[in-house]
Parts: structure tokens; sequence; C-alpha cells
């Protein structure tokens, strides 16, 4: 995703570091995978890698998914006839969605239902959105030899069942494993930081922490909300560096927003957990669901998919493909 | 507001003491019994405080080993442990401190980065143990860890002494730290 206005991210330390070292052997899977790299946009030199259109590749993916799919949902039910259960499923490439120049392409893969009417149209009704993407990949790419195509992150949209099921199929055909991403506090302390930091349109909604405090028999909850327009004042009387966000200023907001909830209810945040922050730009929590409001037209630049962008929020959640064994 | 200083008393006979300093009280005790459990040779006294400056206390023997423990889920832990470095003399630095880290195992539930600790120790040029107090058998190898430097601290292990340990344990470390 594009770095927020007037505030560069430092690389996050990535949980996913477990795809490391590599495959001593390339299983012929892998090399047909490195051969799904797309060219650049053309203004860019072009990368010495052999030109194979990869477009025959991600059909075939698109082929063996949409048949491992219907297996899937149609086991253990009786088919009824007359009852079409026509999905397709797509496999196309993201441009956009990378870091670096050294970040693979991300892919797209969709879940559509195909109507049986004609008249509804070709596109059918989007039922699951999955991208596998690279962002600020170095220190895994570092890892991995050059012909081997890199994706650890799986960002899913769509019901829990259908990315079970495209999640088993991703471990079958290419060795890895996909587990939902826990976001640690810490990481979250630092998205709260960067995403006040941005500026939005709409400052509706306030900005909410929420912290667990572990104490039996059952957890408490305490929910802090804050109006952005506060958040915001209190970043910028924080932040110091142009340009880029530092750990001291992170600690720095963070400690202001805990000290001023212990002056008033005597209770040290900072021996909780962060469980969820909210803010007018996106929301996260800590096992891995994360919302992005969409009314930005450029949070998604150059993404062929979406050509609708409406006032809502759209739920994704997080996962990290991992290779097995590690 | 007393300061805790390394040769303020003198010498129990045989006896060597530890303090260990963290907020977490469960964790220090289990620690505590671990340490307790091991076979030594010298008489094992171990003091638990949640910060410091301790109370003035004529009966408490001389520390030989102070250890912060500090856990990675608990930013507090962290803030406590800087506050209570400034109420120990600094000659204690020359070997008699380390810091113990817990709880990097579960890395979702972090609240504070592990280079954070590793500058702390590093601008206290302490060493950094890492270890997940919670896991039992972890517990029972730190427990013996810092039972042996607790030896070496107090004089007990002839030839070795807690500056010889210190610049050991100082050529071992990760070179990254370097760049800090």
């Amino acid at each position: 995703m594009d770095p927020c206005d007037g505030a560069e991210s430092e690389p996050q330390q990535c949980p996913s570091l477990d795809l490391k070292g590599g495959c001593p052997g390339a299983t012929p899977l892998q090399r047909r995978l490195e051969s799904v790299r797309r060219q650049s946009a053309p203004c860019v030199p072009p990368t010495p890698r052999r030109r194979i259109p990869q477009c025959s590749q991600l059909q075939e993916y698109s082929r063996l998914l949409n048949a491992f799919f219907t297996t899937e949902k149609q086991k253990g039910l009786a088919v009824e006839v007359g009852e079409d259960l026509s999905i397709t499923v797509t496999f196309s490439t993201l441009l956009g969605v990378r870091g670096t120049q050294r970040d693979p392409d991300a892919l797209l893969v969709q879940v559509l239902s195909k109507s049986a009417l004609p008249s509804a149209g070709r596109a059918g009704k989007v039922l699951w959105t999955g991208w596998l993407c690279c962002v600020c990949g170095d220190s895994l790419l570092r890892a991995v030899s050059q012909d081997f195509t890199c994706l650890p992150l799986l960002l899913a949209n769509g019901a829990e069942s259908n990315t079970a099921i495209i999640g088993t199929w991703f471990q079958k055909t290419f060795d890895c494993y996909v587990s939902p991403l826990a976001i640690s506090a810490f990481n979250l302390s630092w998205m709260a930081a960067m995403w006040t930091a941005c500026k939005t349109d709409s400052c509706v909604a306030t900005t909410e922490l929420l912290w667990s405090v572990p104490c039996s028999p059952q957890s408490l909850d305490i929910s802090y909300a804050i109006h952005s327009e506060d958040a915001r004042a209190l970043w910028d009387s924080v932040h110091k560096t142009p340009g880029e966000v530092t750990q001291e200023e992170v600690d720095l907001f963070m400690h202001c927003l805990e000290s001023h909830f212990y002056r008033h209810f005597r209770i040290h945040l900072s021996a909780t957990k962060l469980v969820r922050v909210s803010t007018s730009v996106a929301s996260a929590h800590t096992d891995g669901k994360i919302k992005v409001s969409v009314n930005r037209p450029y949070i998604l630049p150059r993404c062929r998919t979406v050509t609708v962008y409406t006032p809502h929020c759209r739920a994704v959640t997080v996962y990290t493909p991992r290779a097995a064994g590690l | 507001m007393s300061v805790l200083r390394p040769l303020d008393k003198l010498p129990g006979l045989n006896t060597a003491t530890v303090l260990l300093v963290g907020t977490d009280d469960a964790v220090l005790q289990q620690l505590a019994d671990s340490m307790l459990q091991k076979n030594c040779t010298s008489e094992l006294r171990v003091h638990l405080a949640m910060s410091l400056p301790l109370p003035s206390s004529l009966s408490r023997p001389r520390i030989d080993l102070v250890v912060f423990v500090i856990n990675l889920h608990s930013k507090y832990s962290l803030q406590n442990v800087e506050k209570s470095l400034c109420h120990v003399d600094a000659s204690y630095f020359l070997g008699k401190v380390c810091f113990l880290a817990t709880g990097a195992g579960r890395e979702s539930h972090c609240s504070v980065h592990q280079n954070t600790v590793a500058r702390l120790a590093h601008t206290y040029r302490s060493p950094l143990l890492l270890c997940d107090l919670e896991v039992e058998d972890f517990r029972a190898t730190m427990a013996q860890r810092l039972v042996r430097m607790l030896q070496i601290c107090a004089g007990h292990v002839p030839g070795v002494s807690a500056m010889s340990l210190l610049s050991l344990l100082r050529s071992s470390e990760s070179p990254f730290l370097e760049d800090l």
C-alpha cells in the first residue's frame, strides 16, 4: 500500500520471516512460478529475465484452483438439478502493490460467481478476493534464490470458508503454510502513530485504541477514544523529523496517551496489551483483521480490478503463507 | 535516596546473594525457586524487589549480582527497570548486573522490541539474556546459568572474576550491536 502523506515509514519487522533459506531443489511448480513475472511498466528498463507470457501459467493455476474449489464446495452436497454452482476463479497480476523494485509483482485471486442468466452480464459477483504480495521484502528476498518468487503476504477478503479452501490449495500446490498473521502490540502502536499522521478529508471517526487486561475471572477491555483532531494535534507536537517516523516519536506518542489515562484512572496501560487500533484511515486488530476506509481513491492506484470507489469500509484478513518446515 | 553499592557491606562466609528486580512477582518467585533448587557449593540467597530503591535495612546482606527482569509483553516493566537503574551504583556495572528479557517467544504479544532492550543492555555495558521464563525447562536452564554467574560475582570461583566474565560475554556479542 502507498505510504501516507508526509510520513514515510521505517520498514516494520515482518513476522513472517520464517520463509527463509530456501529451496534446495526447485520443484517444477516453483520453476513455473518463476516465470510468472510480468514485465514492469514500459518506462522501466526491462529486467534481464526471459520474457515468457505469464498468462498461460496464471490460466493454468486458475483452472486448477477452479477445479479444486468446485470439488471442495460440492463435497458432501447433493447437486441439485437446476442449481448451477458456476464459480470461476481468476488469477491475475496486480500492478502497483510493491514497495521496492526488487519486490515481485503481486497476484490477485478472485472467486466470481457466474450468474446463470445471460442478461446479468459476464462479470459475476465477487465472492472472495485475495492478494498475494511482497512489499519491502528485502530481508526475505536476500535469503531466497533469484528464480524463486516470494510472496509472503496474503490479504483475504471474503468468507472464512473460502479462505480456508484456497489456503489449502496453496499449501498443497506450492508447499507452503498459510496461517493468520498476528499483529503484535508493538506494530499496532506504530500503526496508530502512522495512521494518525495521515491527512484525511473526513474526520468523522474518532481514534480508538483497545487494550486488553488479562485478569481473572475474565479479562477486562479498556477502550480509549480520542477525537481525531486531538490525536493529530498530539502527533504534530511529537513529530519532529520531517519525512520519517522514528521509534522515539512513536514511543512518545503512546506514552502521552498512556500517561494521560494514568492521571485520570490510575491504570498503567503500558502493562496491558494493545489489541486494536482504529483511526479514520484504517483499523487493525491483533488477530490480523485490517479494515481500510476506501473513500480515498488513491489508496489502490493502478489496480485493475477495482473500478468503483465507494465510501465504505472493506474488511480484510491478513495471512502469511510460510514455507513448510520452517 | 539510597543507592545500591557493591562493596558497602562485608561479605558473608560462603554466601552469595542475588537481587531480582522486576514487576512480575509470580515469575520472579518461580525463577527464585528454580535457582534455590540448584545444587551449589555456596549458600544461595535470593532477594526479590519490584523496583529500586530498596528500603534501607541493616540485615540485608551484600548483593553480589543484580538481575533486571524485563517482560517484553509489557512496556511498564521496561519503564520500571529504567527508573530503577538510577539507584544502582556505577561500579555494579562492572559485571555484577545483567538484564533478563522474557516473553520473546510469543512475538504477537510483544509491546517492546528486542532491539530496545538490546540497546539498553549495550548502554549499560551489561549482558542481556533472553529466556521465556514461563516455560519450565527454559527457566531451569536460565536458573542454572544465573547460579553460575552469581558464584563468579561473589568470588567463589577461583580464577574467574566478574570483570573477566563480562569481557568474555562481551566478545561473543552479535556484531550488529556495535552499530547501535
